[in-house]
Formats: C-alpha cells, sequence, structure tokens
C-alpha cells in the first residue's frame, strides 16, 4: 500500500484539474447563489462528469460503473474541491450510491445503479435529525409496521441536496430506545410519496440541503434497504467511506485557499514592502503548509485502507477527518486573515472558504468528535 | 536483473548463519548503538563480531558502491536486507556521521583519492567522525563562523573554536567548516575540510547539559596544521558542500524521532501511573493530550512513509524535508513533555532512592529533548526555509 499516485492516477488526477479550471471555476458557485437557484448544482456539468465516467467510479461494473476504488475517486474529488464545485457527489455517489451497493438487494441495484452511474438519478441518505449532531444511532424518526407495509413518520434535517432528489434513503427507528445502534431500518422512499415534505434550507456555504418532513409515509417491505433492525452497522460503514471522499474534498479546498493567499503575500505591498518578507507572515504559512501536508497523508492512507479494506481503516478515517477538518478550518481562517479587509469581502473568494471549511468540518463528525471515537477505538 | 526473491532467501540464510547470538534482540536506545572509531566501545562483545562479519560484506553501507567497500546493492536489495534484520530483530551493525553524514557527501563531493582513502575506513567502522560547523558566535547563522584557516605552502593553517561538536572528545576526524577568504560574501568565502584530531593544537572539552551529561564538546583550534588535500570540492566553495550535508543531518534527526513502533504506549504509561474509570481514562484533559499526540504523531509518520515511497518512485525529497525536522523533533519533545505529565510527580527524581530506573531516564529524556528544536538548526530557521524555498516567499 504505497502513498504515491500510480501513473493512471496522476493522469486521472490532472485530467480532473483541467476539467475544473476550464468547467468549474468558483465562479460558478458564486452565480449559482446569486440565482438563488433551488437545485443547488449545474445539471449539465454533472451529465458531462457522468460521461467522463467520475460518476459512476465506484459503482460495480456489472451496473454500469467504473468499479474502481476510494484511492482512485480522491483525486477526482480534490479537484474538485479546489474551486467548491457543488455537485452532489457525497450524496448522490459517496453515500446513496455506496449504501445501495453495500446493503441493496439485487433488484434495488438494479433499478438504482445504472441510472445513478449514467448521472440519471439524484439519490441521497437522510440520516441527520434535529437532535442527533453526529450520531447516526440517534434517531427519532419512526417506522411502525402495518400489515405488509411500514409508515414512516418523523423528520430529517440538511438532508444533503434534497431540492434535487428522486428518492431518499430514510434511518428509522423500529425497535430500541433513541439512541441504541440495534433497531435502525433504512428505507428507500420515493420523494413523490404521500406524505414527504421537502422544505429548503439556506446554508451558509450554499449547498442545497432540504428538511424533509415524513407524515405517515407508506412503504414497502420491498423498499427496506439491508435488514429490518440492522441498519446502523452498514450506515456507520458507509459514512465512514464517504467521510474519506469528503477528506478529499477538504485537501482540495484548504490547497486552494493556501495558495490563493500564498500568491497574496508574494505580491501585496504595505509599509513599502511585500508582506511575504515579513517573518511573523513566513512562518504561519510554512506551519500551514506542513498541516496541509500532514492531512494529505492521512486522505491518502485512508482512501487506501478503504480499498484494502484493512483492520484500521475505522482508526485511520477519523485520522483523516480530524487532521482534515482542523486543516481546512485553519488554512481558511489564516487565509482570510492573512488577505486583510479584501477577505473579509463578499466580492472576494477567500470567504467561500471559510464557509465552506465549517460546514464540511460539520459532516460526518468533527475534530473533536473523531479524536474521542479515536481514544475509544484505543482503549482509554 | 537479480532475483529479489533468491537474495531474500541468500540474505536470511546468511544472516542466520553468521549473526552471533548476543546480539539478536538486542534493543538499543538513540545514541547507544556502536559507533565504531579507534576508542570504540561495545556494548556487549558481540557487538564487534557483528559489525566485522557485516562489514566484510560491505553491509554497513549497504547502498555504497562495491568498488569503495560498500555493499554494492539496489535500493529493493537494501530494503530486503533492513527486512530480514528486523525479521531478526538484529540491530545496526554500525551507526555514527560517517554513514549518515560526511560518506555520502564525499561520494558526491570527494575525489577519488579522498573517497579511496575514507570511505573504506567508514564502512568497517575504523574511523569515528565529528561535524565542526556551529562556533560560539554563529548557531543559526552559520554562515557567519569566524574560524580562520590560512594557506602555507601546501598547509592550511588554523586558528579558532567550534561548539556543539557532538562527540568530539571520542572522534578521530572531524569534517568542518572554516573561513579561507574574510573579504568575500559570507557564504562565498568558506571551505569545508577534513581534519584529524590527533593532530597538534586541537582540544575538545564536553559541554554539560540541563540534563546533566551530554554528547556535546567545545573543540579549540590553535595554529592546527592541515594538508590543502583535506579540502573538499573547492576552495571557497563549502557552503555548497555544507548544505548538502545538512540534508542528510536534518533525515537523520527526524528518522531517530517520531515512528516509534517498538517504544512502549502511551497507553502503557497511562496504566501504570493515572485512574481508569473502567476501560476510560478519568483524566480528560489527559485523555485529550494523549489522543492529540497519538494521532499527530501517526500523520506524521504516514508523511514520512508517502516522502520515502515518493522517493523509491524515482521523486527524492526536497527542501520540504525541513518539515520533517521541525515536525518530528517537536513531536519527541511533545512526547516527553506528555510522558512527564503521565508520570506526574514520580518523574521528578535527579538519582537515589524511591525512583525507578525508568522514572530516572524519562527526566534526563525530557530535559536532552529541549535541545531538538535548536540543534541541526532551529525549528525557526526551518520555518525560514520552507517559505523561502518551497513557498518561494521573497527575503
Amino acid at each position: 500500500m504505497e502513498l504515491v499516485l500510480t501513473e493512471d492516477q496522476e493522469l486521472l488526477s490532472k485530467t480532473a484539474h483541467d476539467f475544473v479550471r476550464q468547467h468549474s471555476p468558483l465562479s460558478r458557485l458564486r452565480a449559482l447563489r446569486d440565482a438563488g437557484d433551488p437545485v443547488g448544482f449545474s445539471p449539465d456539468l454533472w451529465k458531462q462528469m457522468a460521461e467522463l465516467g467520475w460518476v459512476g467510479i465506484l459503482v460495480p461494473e456489472e451496473y454500469g460503473g467504473a468499479g474502481m476504488g476510494m484511492a482512485d475517486f480522491v483525486v477526482v474529488l480534490e479537484a474538485l474541491g479546489r474551486t467548491l464545485a457543488p455537485e452532489p457527489f457525497l450524496s448522490t455517489v459517496l453515500l446513496a450510491g455506496q449504501l445501495l451497493a453495500h446493503a441493496g438487494s439485487a433488484a434495488q441495484k438494479e433499478a438504482s445503479l445504472p441510472g445513478l452511474a449514467a448521472g440519471e438519478r439524484i439519490l441521497t441518505v437522510a440520516y441527520q435529525e434535529a437532535r442527533s449532531r453526529y450520531d447516526l444511532q440517534r434517531v427519532a424518526t419512526k417506522a411502525e409496521r402495518q400489515g405488509e407495509s411500514w409508515v414512516l413518520s418523523g423528520e430529517k434535517i440538511q438532508v444533503l441536496d434534497g431540492g434535487a432528489v428522486e428518492a431518499f434513503l430514510v434511518s428509522a427507528r423500529t425497535a430500541g430506545e433513541a439512541n441504541d445502534p440495534n433497531g435502525i431500518t433504512l428505507f428507500l422512499v420515493s420523494r413523490d410519496t404521500p406524505g414527504v415534505s421537502v422544505t429548503l434550507q439556506h446554508r451558509v456555504d450554499d449547498r442545497a440541503a432540504a428538511l424533509v418532513g415524513l407524515n405517515g409515509v407508506k412503504v414497502s417491505q420491498a423498499q427496506v434497504v439491508g435488514t429490518v433492525d440492522g441498519g446502523y452497522p452498514m450506515l456507520s460503514h458507509v459514512v465512514d467511506r464517504a467521510t474519506v471522499g469528503l477528506c478529499a474534498e477538504m485537501l482540495g479546498g484548504m490547497s486552494q485557499i493556501f495558495e490563493m493567499t500564498l500568491e497574496y503575500l508574494k505580491t501585496r505591498v504595505q509599509f513599502g514592502t511585500i508582506i511575504g518578507t515579513f517573518q511573523a507572515l513566513k512562518h504561519r504559512a510554512a506551519k500551514l503548509f506542513m498541516e496541509i501536508e500532514l492531512a494529505r497523508s492521512t486522505v491518502m492512507a485512508a482512501a487506501r485502507a478503504v480499498d484494502a479494506g484493512t483492520a484500521d481503516f475505522t482508526q485511520l478515517v477519523c485520522l483523516a477527518k480530524a487532521r482534515c477538518s482542523d486543516a481546512y478550518v485553519l488554512a481558511a481562517n489564516e487565509g482570510v486573515q492573512m488577505h486583510g479587509g479584501i477577505g473579509m469581502t463578499d466580492e472576494h473568494d477567500a470567504g467561500f472558504y471559510l464557509k465552506r471549511a465549517r460546514a464540511a468540518e460539520m459532516t460526518f463528525g468533527d475534530a473533536s468528535w473523531h479524536r474521542q471515537r479515536w481514544a475509544q477505538l484505543q482503549g482509554y | 536483473m537479480v532475483d529479489l526473491g533468491q537474495f531474500r532467501a541468500e540474505t536470511r540464510q546468511w544472516l542466520s548463519d553468521n549473526a552471533p547470538v548476543g546480539v539478536r534482540g538486542l534493543t538499543l536506545a538513540i545514541g547507544e548503538g556502536n559507533w565504531g572509531g579507534r576508542r570504540a566501545t561495545y556494548p556487549n562483545p558481540n557487538m564487534k563480531r557483528w559489525m566485522e562479519v557485516m562489514a566484510a560484506r560491505g553491509w554497513t553501507a549497504p547502498e555504497w558502491p562495491a568498488q569503495y567497500s560498500g555493499g554494492g546493492l539496489s535500493k529493493a536489495e537494501a530494503k530486503i536486507l533492513r527486512e530480514e534484520m528486523a525479521a531478526l530483530r538484529l540491530p545496526e551493525p554500525l551507526s555514527g556521521f560517517g554513514l549518515t553524514m560526511i560518506g555520502p557527501v564525499l561520494l558526491q563531493y570527494g575525489t577519488e583519492e579522498q573517497k579511496r582513502e575514507h570511505i573504506p575506513k567508514i564502512v568497517c567502522g575504523e574511523i569515528r567522525w565529528c561535524q565542526g560547523y556551529s562556533e560560539p558566535g554563529s548557531g543559526s547563522d552559520l554562515a557567519s563562523l569566524q574560524t580562520k584557516a590560512v594557506l602555507h605552502g601546501d598547509h592550511y593553517v588554523i586558528n579558532g573554536q567550534k561548539v556543539w561538536t557532538s562527540y568530539a572528545n571520542y572522534s578521530d576526524w572531524m569534517f568542518m567548516l572554516v573561513r579561507t577568504d574574510p573579504q568575500a560574501k559570507k557564504q562565498e568565502g568558506i571551505t569545508f575540510i577534513l581534519l584529524d584530531m590527533t593532530t597538534p593544537g586541537v582540544e575538545a572539552k564536553p559541554i554539560k547539559l540541563i540534563s546533566g551529561s551530554s554528547p556535546f564538546c567545545e573543540t579549540f583550534l590553535t595554529d592546527v596544521l592541515v594538508p590543502a588535500k583535506n579540502v573538499i570540492s573547492r576552495v571557497n566553495d563549502g557552503w555548497t558542500v555544507a548544505k548538502a550535508l545538512l540534508n542528510h543531518e536534518r533525515t537523520m534527526i527526524a528518522a531517530a524521532f517520531g515512528g516509534g513502533g517498538k517504544k512502549r504506549t502511551m497507553r502503557d504509561w497511562a496504566r501504570d501511573y493515572v485512574e481508569f474509570d473502567g476501560e476510560r481514562l478519568a483524566d480528560d484533559g489527559l485523555r485529550q493530550r494523549i489522543v492529540q499526540y497519538e494521532m499527530d504523531n501517526l500523520a506524521f509518520k504516514l508523511t514520512a512513509d508517502r516522502s520515502r515511497d515518493a522517493a523509491k518512485a524515482g521523486r527524492p525529497p526536497g527542501p520540504e524535508s525541513s518539515m520533517f525536522k521541525i515536525y518530528g523533533t517537536e513531536l519527541n519533545q511533545r512526547r516527553q513533555e506528555l510522558l512527564l505529565a503521565i508520570t506526574g510527580p514520580q518523574a521528578l527524581g535527579w538519582e537515589g532512592a524511591g525512583f525507578t530506573e525508568r522514572e530516572l531516564t524519562l527526566t534526563r529524556d525530557w530535559l536532552r529533548s529541549r535541545g531538538n528544536s535548536i540543534e541541526g538548526g532551529t525549528s525557526e530557521i526551518q520555518l525560514n526555509i520552507i517559505a523561502k524555498r518551497v513557498l518561494g516567499l521573497p527575503d
């Protein structure tokens, strides 16, 4: 498991970076925001990304994907993270796609994965609730048996790309108490099912999210994904894998804001001299460089552990997410600070990274949450 | 193309036939290895025998050219040798500045005659080397050094003082920087030269540190005569050689810290000294610090792995290796401070009753570790190097 890119990955990385520079500058996200776009991304660009094979990169070949690994995918996600491309990779590919690929029945895979890989179906997972914070087992949404059917009620928050999806994978409690990892079941719920309500949420990072209300939503047994009461281990596993993908996006973002900041340090003149000559700023820049290098190593190691299925996989996920969260927030904070007043204006791009860093930090557990998890894994 | 599978099998067999039983499983702390030289002392009588059998094959320096008594192995073969040595739990047969610093520099910059004279002696551990860089007025600002060398016939006459000369009192030769042109810009009047420590006028005195002992010396040079043929590369071109050597030094220092696979874990220490609330460390602040240290340590280790993998793939590290010096040494300091916090009042022993050997060692290791971010170029100097040479920030 070597921590260098293969020749194929180098090529993929270059293609992705070129594509992003050409088709997905940050100005695109800004335009989507300014237009108040309810979808939150560019469907045409999504189709193009699917044609490049990126959307189906993790989908098995028999369902129309490329059947490649996380070590390949992260180089693409890093490139997209550089310009904060808002396309639904996290929701559709890393969460819903992976959950279906791992836990779905043959019929569910057949019905969902080929369309997903082709960029035609947007799916997501509705796992977060108002009181759940980062704990996937803290589920209050209920699913009660009614003959051959299940009836769902509850509310999910910040459902990624909730405004654009055609179906949700919903975690609901079928047994056990509020914080019990046993007794959670996953259901595939079509957006147009009676009782489903979708209300758009405006988040600080301009990513599309929605409140999803479930009011007596009736679904069939065939819509259960995986086993009844056994949803948590699968959800947790897939969220861990998705976390690695998110970390790659974060790596791209922190690299970009850092490079922008470096450029500024090399050109901005104050007190009659270029501010990059000031040692106080040089040392902070050098420390940021180190933090980003360390973050990169953890992302590469975690991605390789996903593909190899090694025993230290969870530990490496905790490490990558904790380090990427801290490094991205630091790079963004320092970026704004070193840009001075201009960095605080909406006109400048730095703020977009500041906002996205915090949103990414608070997705799938922040640094502190992952450090606690690490301590438990290590036995103290 | 050598068959690597066959090489592995033969190496395993040879090591198992030739490694003295007394060196197997011998774990040596930093600075406790076999440093060779005329005044060598060995931690165990088998160590000398072990060095000799390995040196005879050139395996004290596996990747150096065979024509200078090195092992002549490829990177892949040297890796196999290391792995097989690790499998039999065999210690390094020889360590020291000859192998890690001056040897690689001589191979790069030395004349044929210089290589033939010095490299075989380094390989067989006959000569121990020390480094004469720093001076009382020239620490981080190394290029301001004042030790003067004046050419008289075919010899230089050297006068001045060096400081922080590690193990000068045990060493046979010194590689040093001297000022040969006081008129030139400070980096341009410096020459890299080799000095036999038995030359009249050389005096080395140990320096005591806050940890109670020290590998360091002050070295006084009074009218010392050194043959002009001992100059490495060209006169007044010593700065280039010095910088190349500093890269080796930083890599060596960084390699000595971080990782720490064989060490006792923080959890082992905590189990001995701190209350556990069932499976959970009762002191939450300490728990946080341990986690933070462990995670940073693993991130550092992975980065070192990444750098090594990149080097194997043909992308050797550049100035970004300063990062390993900064981060590796500071991690070691954090480790020592954390162990102090875990051990509590039992970490306050200097000597005598009521303290275990391990506790006394911990106290002195902590004090010694404060020097890590100073020696070999302070962390601040390393940050300047990254800012300038990696990030391209202006002076």
